[in-house]
C-alpha cells in the first residue's frame, strides 16, 4: 500500500490525514509534541459560529486515534529525509515518555506526583504536574514524564501499581523509525509572537496585560480559572478590556510587516465573549483597519458592535500604562477618525499578537529541502499558480506553516494538500502497473 | 410500558462529565444512579470525557462484559459525537443503530449553568427519556451502494479547471460542464495578476491545454447541468448543450461556477461619464487608453459592506492596489489615490501590496463609512470629494478617471443550480458549506463539494487551493469504491396509502415516486430521513425506521411521567 508522511498534528495535518486515510492510503503522522490537536485545542470557541473549539476537533482527533490507516508517532521528529517524490526514505526520532502503551489514561500518577511547574497548555496560567497529559482530551490519552521537572521519587510508579498497572518505565530509549513514503505533508503549524519587545504595552511587566491565547485559556471552561474572566493580578473579574490588534503584526520594528488575517475577528469573538460571561463589561477593541474579508466576517462584527456593545476605535496605541497601587491599566490613544487623543482606564489588556513562523521552521526546512520565504515561513513553489506545493517536488504543505490563515482555510488546504499526494501515487502506482 | 415484560433488552448507561462543561453543573454521579434505577438498565458509569479513547474503549469493555444490547450516552451532542459512539458500539458487535444519545451539555448544563439542581433533574428526565426509546430500538442496516468512479465539475474556471486536471491525475474520469463557448472563467478578462504579475493567459493557458488534452477528461463547452437525480454514487446529469440532451452517471459532483462582478449602476456616477470605470474595465484598456489618465481615484467598497450587501468582497483591495501598481509602473509621475474604508490586504502574500504601494507614493486615504466620497459629473473634469478625517477637511480631487472596486457576486445561475442540486445558500446567495470551520469545502449533501468564489469572493491562489481540496474530497468516496446508505429513511405500509400524492409533493429530496399501481415507493439511497412525509401522510401509512411512532410515544410517555429517585 502507498503512504504517505504527515507532519504536524493540528488541525491542518490531523484533516491532511483523514482525507487520506479514509481513501484508503496509509499515512504516517508525526507530531513534534505529547498530543495532536495544535493551536485549535487550545481555543476556547471559534468565530463566527462560537462553537466550543475542543469540542467539534475532538472527534477528529479521536478518529485520527481510530483509524485503520493511521500510524500515530508523537513526540518526534522527522530527522532526516532521501530519496524523490514517489519514493521517500524518512526518518524519525521519537523520544520516550516513559509511559508505555499499558496507560490508560487514569491520572492517578499525576494525583500522587509531588512536583508541579507551569502548564504550557495553559500557557503558564496554570500548572501541571511532572507527569502529566497536556489537556484532558489529549490524544493519544498517556502520560509522560517530564523529566526536567521529576525528582525521580517513583510515587507514580506506586500509584500506577496500585491500579495493578505497570506502566511507567524510566528505562525507555529514544528511538529511531524508518519509513518509506510517496510522499510529505508538512503542516507545522505557526507561533504566536510573544510581545517581550514591544515594551510599550508592558507585556511581561504588567500582570493585567495578556496575549490573545492567555486569555483564550482564562475564558475557557476547562481553563485555570474555570472560565472566569479573572485578572491574573488578583483573581478579581475584570470588568473593562481593551483588546489591541497589529501587536507583532504590520509592524516593521519586528520585521512582521504582514496583517496576520485572523487577529482582528478571533478579537471580536473573545470581546462577545466577555460579553457572554459578563453582560455589564466594557468592551472596546483598538485597530488599523477591522479585517472583514471572509465569508461572513462583516455580519459578525456588526454582531458584535450593535448586539454587543462592543466598541471598535480604529487607532493603535502608543503606550500602555500601570497603576502601580492598583495594577489598573491606562491605554494612551488616537482615533484616527477624529484625531482626538485620549486615555481610557480599563481592568485588563488583551494583545493580538502575530502569527509567526516556528522557531524550528529553519531546521525543518534542512531537513526535508525546501526554501523559506522572506518571513520564515516555507515557501511554496509559485503563490498563484502552486499554492500548496513547497520548492521540493513531493513535498506539499497546508496550513500556518506557510503564513497565516484561518481555520476554513487550512482545513481546505489539507484536503488540497492530500490531493496532490494522491497524485504522486495514482503516477507511481500507474508507471509500475505499464 | 410498551415492551413485552417478557423480554427487556440490557441497557447501559453512560454518563460523561465533560470536564467541567456537564460535571460542573450537572450531579453526574447522582444521574448514574438514577439511571441504574431505570427498567431495562444493567449497567450504568460515568466518564470524565466519553468520547476520549479511554472512555470509548471502557464502553466497548463494559458492552461485552454486561452484554450491553442497547448502549445509551449521555453527553454533549449527536451532531459531533452520535458517530464516534456508534463506532464504538460496532467494534463491540453492537449494531449501531441500538445506540440513543441524551444530549445533556449544549440542552442542559450549557443553558442551566446556573441552575444545577434543576439541571441535574432534567439530566435525569433526559436520560430516562433515551432509555425509553432504547428499550424499542431495533437493528438496521445500511445498504451497499457502489459509486460510480467519475465526477461531474461545473464550471470551467480556474477552480474548475484545476478540479478536473486533479482528479484526472488521480485516476478519475471527469465531465467538465462549462457554460460559455470557452473555457477559462473571469480570468479570461484580467490582465496581470498580483501578487506575481503573471499574465492571466499564462496561468489559463496551459491548464486549458491539459485538461482538453486529458484522456480521463470530457470537456462540454457552451452547456449547462440540466436535470439532476440520484445521490452520492449515482447521480443521473443532464447535460444539455446546443438543442442536445446527454445523460450521465456520474459519483460525485464539484460546484466551480465563480462569481459574477458587479454592475455599479448608479453608484459614484457610473454610467454617466465614460471615465468612471470598474476595475475589471481598466483592466481591459490599454495603456494607450490611458495614456492621458495622470490623476486616477479609486474608490473602494463600491456596493458592498452596506445593508444590501453586507460582506467584504476580499479581493479588492489587494486588486485596486496592485492595478495602481501597475499604472505607476507605466508612468511614475501619475498621481493615483485610493479612498478605502478598511485595507483587506493581508497575510504574507497580499500585505507586501500595500508596503509597495506606499513605497510608489500611492496615496491612500481612510474615508469614514458615514462620509463616503462623491463623484461630481457634469462639468469638463470629473471631481471626487472625499472627507479626510486625519487632516479634518473635505479634498476636492479633480481627476482623469475614477475607478470603482465592486464586489464579486453571487453568480446569476446561482439559485437555479442550488435548486436544482438541493444545496443551500447563504443570505449573501453564495453556495453554503456544511460547516464553515471544519466542512468548508462540503456541502451538508453527500457527493456534493465547491470550491472557489461559488463559496464567497476568492484570491486566485486561494481558489486553486481550495480546487485541490476538492479533488480529494470528491475521490474519497470514488477511491472506497462503495458507500454505506444511512438506514433512517421512511418505509411506507403499502396496505395503508390511499395514493394521495401528498408526500411525494412535499418531499425535498425527490425520494418518492408512485409505483405502476399508484402507490407511493421510496428510493432509499435517496431519502435523507427527514421525516416531512411521515408528519404529513393522512393515512399514517409512513413510519421513519429509528423514529417510529412506538419510540417517540414512549419518549414522550417518560418525559411527561417524572420518576423521583
Amino acid at each position: 500500500m502507498s503512504s504517505v508522511l504527515v507532519i504536524g498534528g493540528g488541525i491542518a495535518g490531523i484533516q491532511a490525514s483523514l482525507d487520506l486515510a479514509d481513501r484508503g492510503v496509509q499515512v504516517h503522522l508525526v507530531e513534534k509534541s505529547l498530543s495532536i490537536g495544535g493551536v485549535m485545542a487550545q481555543l476556547d470557541k471559534t468565530f463566527p459560529t462560537l462553537d466550543c473549539s475542543i469540542c467539534i476537533l475532538g472527534p477528529k482527533m479521536v478518529e485520527v486515534s481510530q483509524h485503520s490507516n493511521i500510524n500515530l508517532i508523537t513526540y518526534a521528529e522527522v530527522t532526516k529525509v532521501e530519496g524523490e517524490a514517489g519514493d521517500f526514505h524518512v526518518t524519525v526520532h521519537q523520544r520516550p515518555r516513559f509511559v508505555n502503551e499499558e496507560c490508560n489514561g487514569c491520572g492517578e500518577c499525576a494525583n500522587d506526583c509531588p512536583i508541579t511547574v507551569p502548564s504550557e497548555f495553559n500557557e503558564g496560567l496554570g500548572t501541571r504536574k511532572a507527569i502529566y497529559v497536556p489537556f484532558p482530551q489529549a490524544i493519544p490519552l498517556r502520560f509522560s514524564v517530564d523529566k526536567d521537572a521529576c525528582i525521580e521519587c517513583y510515587s507514580c510508579v506506586k500509584a500506577c501499581s496500585g491500579q495493578g498497572k505497570d506502566a511507567i518505565d524510566f528505562s525507555l530509549e529514544p528511538r529511531d523509525i524508518e519509513l518509506d513514503v510517496s510522499a510529505i505533508i508538512t503542516a507545522t503549524g505557526m507561533e504566536r509572537y510573544i510581545p517581550w519587545r514591544l515594551g510599550e504595552y508592558g507585556y511581561g511587566r504588567y500582570p493585567n496585560v495578556v496575549t490573545a491565547i492567555e486569555f483564550e485559556r482564562i475564558i475557557c471552561a476547562s481553563g485555570p480559572s474555570g472560565g472566569h474572566l479573572e485578572r491574573p493580578s488578583n483573581g478579581k473579574i475584570a470588568r473593562k478590556i481593551a483588546f489591541i490588534q497589529c501587536v507583532g503584526s504590520r509592524d516593521q520594528r519586528v520585521r512582521q510587516p504582514y496583517c496576520s488575517s485572523a487577529c482582528c475577528m478571533y478579537a471580536t469573538k473573545e470581546a462577545i465573549l466577555v460579553k457572554e460571561h459578563e453582560p455589564e463589561a466594557d468592551v472596546t477593541i483598538y485597530y488599523i483597519d477591522l479585517k472583514v474579508f471572509g465569508q461572513g466576517f462583516q455580519d459578525f462584527v456588526n454582531r458584535a458592535r450593535d448586539y454587543w456593545g462592543v466598541k471598535y476605535i480604529r487607532g493603535r496605541p502608543g503606550e500602555v500604562r500601570q497603576n502601580p497601587k492598583t495594577l489598573d491599566l491606562t491605554i494612551l490613544y488616537e482615533d484616527t477618525t477624529t484625531s482626538v487623543v485620549a486615555r481610557n482606564e480599563v481592568d485588563m489588556v488583551v494583545l493580538c499578537t502575530a502569527m509567526r513562523p516556528r522557531d524550528d521552521t529553519g531546521e525543518l526546512a534542512d531537513v526535508l529541502g525546501i526554501g523559506l520565504d522572506d518571513f520564515g515561513f516555507i515557501k511554496v513553489r509559485d503563490p498563484l499558480t502552486n499554492p500548496i506545493e513547497t520548492t521540493r517536488p513531493g513535498v506539499y504543505v497546508c496550513g500556518c506553516c506557510h503564513g497565516p490563515r484561518d481555520i476554513p482555510e487550512s482545513v481546505a488546504e489539507a484536503s488540497g494538500a492530500a490531493a496532490k499526494a494522491a497524485e504522486v501515487i495514482w503516477r507511481k502506482e500507474r508507471a509500475v502497473n505499464l | 410500558m410498551t415492551v413485552e415484560e417478557s423480554y427487556l433488552p440490557r441497557v447501559g448507561v453512560f454518563v460523561c462529565h465533560c470536564g467541567v462543561n456537564i460535571g460542573g453543573v450537572v450531579d453526574v454521579p447522582a444521574v448514574v444512579r438514577y439511571a441504574e434505577g431505570l427498567l431495562g438498565v444493567v449497567y450504568s458509569e460515568s466518564n470524565l470525557y466519553s468520547c476520549s479513547s479511554d472512555g470509548l474503549s471502557k464502553m466497548k469493555v463494559a458492552i461485552e462484559k454486561h452484554g450491553l444490547e442497547r448502549v445509551v450516552v449521555a453527553s454533549c451532542t449527536p451532531r459531533t459525537h452520535e458517530p464516534l459512539f456508534q463506532a464504538a458500539c460496532e467494534d463491540a458487535g453492537l449494531n449501531k443503530y441500538l445506540f440513543e444519545m441524551a444530549n445533556i451539555r449544549d440542552q442542559c448544563s450549557w443553558v442551566h449553568m446556573h441552575e444545577p439542581e434543576e439541571a441535574t433533574r432534567k439530566a435525569k428526565d433526559l436520560v430516562r427519556m433515551a432509555v425509553a426509546k432504547a428499550v424499542l430500538l431495533k437493528p438496521q442496516k445500511e445498504p451497499e451502494i457502489s459509486v460510480e468512479p467519475k465526477a461531474l465539475v461545473i464550471g470551467g474556471g480556474i477552480s474548475g479547471l484545476t478540479s478536473s486536471l486533479s482528479l484526472a491525475q488521480q485516476g478519475f474520469r471527469v465531465h467538465l460542464v462549462e457554460k460559455a463557448p470557452q473555457l477559462g472563467g473571469m480570468l479570461r478578462d484580467l490582465g496581470k495578476l498580483f501578487p506575481t504579475n503573471m499574465e492571466s493567459w499564462e496561468l489559463l493557458a496551459p491548464r486549458i491545454e491539459a485538461v482538453e488534452s486529458h484522456p480521463n477528461i470530457v470537456v462540454h463547452i457552451s452547456a449547462e447541468v440540466g436535470a439532476v437525480s440520484g445521490y452520492i454514487g449515482n447521480f443521473d446529469i443532464e447535460v444539455l448543450s446546443n438543442g442536445s440532451v446527454e445523460n450521465i452517471n456520474i459519483g460525485t459532483i464539484i460546484v466551480a461556477t465563480g462569481a459574477d462582478n458587479l454592475e455599479p449602476t448608479g453608484l459614484y456616477g457610473y454610467g454617466e461619464d465614460p471615465r468612471i470605470v470598474t476595475q475589471m474595465q481598466l483592466e481591459g484598456l490599454s495603456e494607450d487608453e490611458l495614456v492621458d489618465a495622470n490623476r486616477i481615484v479609486m474608490i473602494q467598497c463600491v456596493g458592498s459592506r452596506n445593508e444590501e450587501r453586507p460582506y467584504c468582497s476580499r479581493i479588492c483591495c489587494s486588486v485596486a492596489m496592485n492595478n495602481a501598481l501597475l499604472l505607476k509602473e507605466n508612468d511614475e509621475s501619475r498621481e493615483i489615490y485610493i479612498l478605502y474604508r478598511d485595507l483587506q490586504t493581508y497575510g504574507t502574500q497580499y500585505t507586501p501590496l500595500e508596503q509597495r504601494a506606499k513605497e510608489k507614493r500611492v496615496k491612500l486615504i481612510k474615508y469614514l463609512d458615514e462620509r463616503p466620497p462623491e463623484v461630481i459629473t457634469g462639468c469638463d473634469s470629473l471631481v471626487v470629494k472625499v472627507y479626510n478625517p486625519l487632516l479634518n477637511e473635505v479634498l476636492d480631487l479633480e481627476t482623469d478617471l475614477v475607478v470603482l472596486s465592486t464586489p464579486l457576486i453571487p453568480n446569476a445561475d446561482a439559485k437555479e443550480l442550488s435548486q436544482k442540486l438541493r444545496v443551500p445558500l447563504n443570505s449573501d446567495g453564495f453556495f453554503m458549506e456544511a460547516h464553515v470551520k471544519l466542512r468548508p469545502i462540503d456541502f451538508a449533501t453527500d457527493g456534493i463539494y465547491v470550491c472557489g468564489s461559488a463559496h464567497s469572493p476568492k484570491e486566485i491562489g486561494e481558489s486553486i487551493s481550495q480546487a485541490y481540496g476538492v479533488a480529494s474530497r470528491a475521490a474519497i468516496p470514488m477511491a472506497k469504491g462503495t458507500l454505506r446508505a444511512a438506514a433512517i429513511t421512511s418505509q411506507i405500509d403499502e396496505g395503508r396509502c390511499s395514493g394521495c400524492g401528498t408526500c411525494i409533493e412535499l418531499c425535498p429530496y425527490k425520494a418518492i415516486q408512485k409505483d405502476e399501481m399508484g402507490i407511493a415507493r421510496v428510493t432509499s439511497a435517496v431519502c435523507k430521513g427527514c421525516g416531512v412525509c411521515g408528519a404529513s401522510c393522512p393515512e399514517r401509512a409512513i413510519t421513519m425506521s429509528h423514529f417510529t411512532n412506538e419510540q417517540i410515544e414512549a419518549q414522550a410517555h417518560a418525559a411527561l411521567g417524572r420518576v423521583e429517585d
